[in-house]
């Protein structure tokens, strides 16, 4: 059930300019998202991470630049994406806040699906509860579960986990590499220790306007143990390059 | 059990006060009669007061359903065009700019001593709370639930009924019971400029005859029906809302 069925396409921008009452924001700004690996994009609050992934999800558009993906293929509808807080519907029960897509589409809902989905972020049971009787953690779980029955080979989030609380954290974030992997992930975050648990290789952006730095691979398969040393250390040498980006 | 017991100890309060000046105060009996009295004028014109109760709640009532249901008909017009908006919002406006008092003869005149006044007022009264609210909350959709919504590829129509109609449910409530307390104002104003039965009838009736206990009589069955009428409306949205977080 958490295998895709599907080849993950690599998410392509190209030249993205975006300009915020005349000052440019980003310019002519270039990243591949690799196909079917996790890709963070870090940077400080205010950078330009959350407009960039706006533009990749289509609910903006950018002054100049292109998005597509790396099959050559139309890119609507095969577009999830999770926001900085879970979006719960808050009339609609878990099992239906999972299949609100079909609903928003005209679509039969596929309840056996959801069902599963919801077991799958450790919620069986729950699918009568409402949102406003599920923690913070729970509501999460839930919106994972909304964005895997969505079923699309490409997933961006905009720090879908910063609202919950450290150890809530670092358990959502296993579950979201465990059942998100095989698809296109891009991740913006401002926590190095996120952005080395969970991705293949990462970006830090700063700056205005903001630019890219290097690729910076992370050894090891994600989601990392929150002991790995050379996570530990890789989080080390990325705070600093994001003070000494944040002091240039 | 406290929820009940606060409004009695207001109410209470409220009557040893309405007591305490009637029988102290040195105010004749025909400007301020006494709980008593009233009381008694309750129990014996009962059936007198009950009827024209009746004829007073089917107004209310009639003007809170259709005030609402236009009241939420023309707030979704408005969001639905921004052509619409700008031709209804000034008309709006102005139907609340006009004083309902200045209308009531009008319609009257125009509609008769009966029923049909007396709800067209109800609704003119009801039908803005409801629009301003709804309106506003149709209008303020949480930017995120759109956001969502967009990317699993709804349609605006789409967005429109299962995110932003459902978002707006709560300003709608609070619209709602605003209208659920002013509502009897329209019926009791249209009672007032021309009427045969209804409590503001009776109303202006017994004050022009310096039936003082009478008038106060009429005035606690309405203010009763009024809090009653609430009350139910209040419980009826808090069972219809209960997904809502509360605060």
């Amino acid at each position: 059930m958490n295998e895709p069925h599907f080849r993950a396409p690599s998410l392509e921008l190209r030249g993205l300019t975006l300009r915020y009452e005349g000052q440019p924001l980003f310019e002519e700004l270039d990243l591949t998202v690799q196909a079917g690996r996790f890709t963070a994009l870090l940077g400080a609050s205010g950078v330009g991470k959350t407009s960039l992934l706006r533009i990749a999800a289509g609910l903006a558009v950018p002054d100049a630049g292109t998005v597509q993906a790396g099959d050559g293929q139309k890119l609507a509808g095969r577009v999830a994406w999770m926001g900085q807080q879970d979006l719960l519907y808050p009339w609609a029960r878990a099992l239906e806040n999972v299949t609100i897509g079909s609903r928003l589409r005209g679509e039969r809902a596929d309840k056996p699906r959801a069902l599963s989905l919801l077991e799958a972020v450790g919620l069986a049971g729950r699918e009568r509860a409402l949102p406003k009787e599920l923690s913070g953690g729970m509501r999460q779980r839930v919106a994972l579960a909304r964005t895997l029955y969505e079923n699309r080979p490409i997933v961006l989030m905009d720090e879908p986990f910063s609202a919950l609380d450290a150890i809530t954290r670092a358990a959502m974030q296993e579950l979201a590499a465990r059942l998100l992997a095989g698809r296109t992930c891009l991740l913006i975050t401002h926590d190095p220790l996120e952005a080395c648990r969970l991705s293949h290789s990462l970006y830090v952006m700063a700056g205005r306007p903001a630019r890219l730095g290097p690729e910076i691979a992370v050894p090891g398969t994600p989601p990392r143990a929150l002991d790995d040393e050379a996570l530990l250390h890789k989080q080390g040498e990325l705070l600093r390059a994001l003070l000494e980006a944040s002091a240039a | 059990m406290k929820t009940i017991l606060r409004p009695m100890v207001t109410l209470l309060g409220l009557l040893a006060l309405w007591w305490a000046v009637a029988c102290f105060a040195g105010i004749p009996a025909f400007l301020l009669p006494g709980p008593g009295a009233v009381a008694q004028v309750l129990v014996a014109q009962r059936g007198f007061l009950l009827q024209n109760l009746l004829v007073t709640l089917v107004e209310i009532v009639l003007g809170l359903g259709l005030g609402t249901l236009f009241g939420a008909l023309l707030a979704l017009a408005m969001v639905f065009s921004r052509g619409l908006q700008r031709w209804l919002l000034p008309l709006l406006l102005l139907s609340q700019a006009v004083p309902v008092f200045a209308l009531a003869p009008l319609l009257v005149l125009w509609l008769g001593f009966g029923l049909a006044s007396k709800v067209l007022m109800a609704v003119l009264v009801i039908f803005f709370p409801v629009t301003a609210a709804f309106y506003d909350g149709l209008r303020r959709t949480e930017p995120g639930w759109l956001d969502l919504a967009r990317t699993m590829g709804a349609s605006n129509f789409s967005i429109l009924v299962h995110v932003r109609l459902m978002a707006a449910l709560p300003a709608f409530g609070a619209g709602l019971r605003i209208a659920a307390a002013v509502a009897p104002i329209g019926a009791i104003l249209g009672e007032w400029a021309g009427a045969s039965e209804g409590l503001g009838y009776v109303m202006l009736n017994a004050n022009a005859r310096m039936q003082t206990d009478l008038m106060f009589a009429a005035l606690v069955l309405l203010a009763g029906m009024t809090v009653l009428l609430w009350v139910a409306v209040d419980l009826l949205l808090k069972h219809a809302l209960h997904w809502a977080p509360e605060g």
